[in-house]
């Protein structure tokens, strides 16, 4: 479901499958795992192989810039889809992560 | 309006079942050969739908989802989740971007995600009876008169 490099600061997080409301529970325990383990400085979370994604996406975005937020970190999301791209948009979330083109 | 094709499927609202109902819907819909793109808004107005069914309509008991798909003329969709859950007290309110009562696992952009991706998208719901999502979308080139 995940795999995750550490390089200095930065961790990176590769999502794989689905977001859905089923699948997110699982994803924000995993992450927040991760984040609390290594302490980055910056979360990328890499969606380039994430084959589905609604609003439950929206809320793992929010939930983890929250932590990261809380521990004076930042969050960068790259390798978005054209569709994942249009919903984090229409929640204003580039107003609080960084998006990449 | 002379339907051409219909679908329906009946489901538990139990979360594992949203992604099938998605993937059933697309899978349907592949006779009118949809772009990428027009998959995935069908699959996300889908999930954001039995989604809301399954967290909000049956938060206290639990009952099954209702989804319909009819196909019309000149490519055009309709489809119908329903649910027999407790019912929306206040659509406008519901309705309203980043508005949820979901708590910090739910962003409260469903209703947003899928009218944005609908043509057409209505809501109705009667408190303790339940809820019903109606949305129309064209699929792929309309075969005259164009949309």
């Amino acid at each position: 479901m995940i795999s995750y490099t550490t390089e200095e600061q930065t961790l990176t997080v590769a999502i794989f499958g689905e977001i859905d409301h089923h699948t997110a529970g699982d994803l924000r325990r995993e992450i927040d795992r991760l984040i609390r383990k290594h302490l980055p400085r910056t979360l990328v979370l890499d969606f380039g192989q994430v084959d589905f994604c609604d609003s439950s996406g929206i809320a793992v975005v929010l939930g983890r810039y929250k932590l990261m937020s809380s521990l004076g970190g930042q969050v960068r999301l790259c390798r978005l889809s054209s569709a994942v791209r249009y919903i984090f948009e229409l929640a204003d979330l580039k107003k609080l992560v960084q998006i990449e083109e | 309006m002379k339907e051409i094709n219909s679908m329906d499927l009946v489901l538990a609202g139990r979360s594992v079942n949203e992604s099938f109902a998605r993937v059933s819907v697309a899978a349907f819909l592949a006779q009118l050969d949809p772009t990428l793109q027009e998959i995935a808004e069908v699959k996300t107005i889908v999930s954001e739908a039995v989604t809301n069914s399954i967290v909000h309509g049956y938060a206290e008991k639990k009952g099954s989802v209702q989804i319909k798909v009819r196909l019309y003329e000149n490519n055009r969709v309709r489809i119908t989740i329903r649910d027999k859950g407790k019912g929306i007290e206040d659509i406008t309110q519901a309705m309203q971007p980043c508005f949820t009562t979901g708590g910090e696992e739910r962003a409260g952009m469903g209703f947003s995600i899928m009218q944005s991706f609908s043509d057409r998208f209505r809501v109705r719901s009667v408190p303790g009876k339940g809820t019903t999502v109606i949305v129309d979308k064209y699929i792929g080139q309309p075969t005259d008169n164009g949309k």
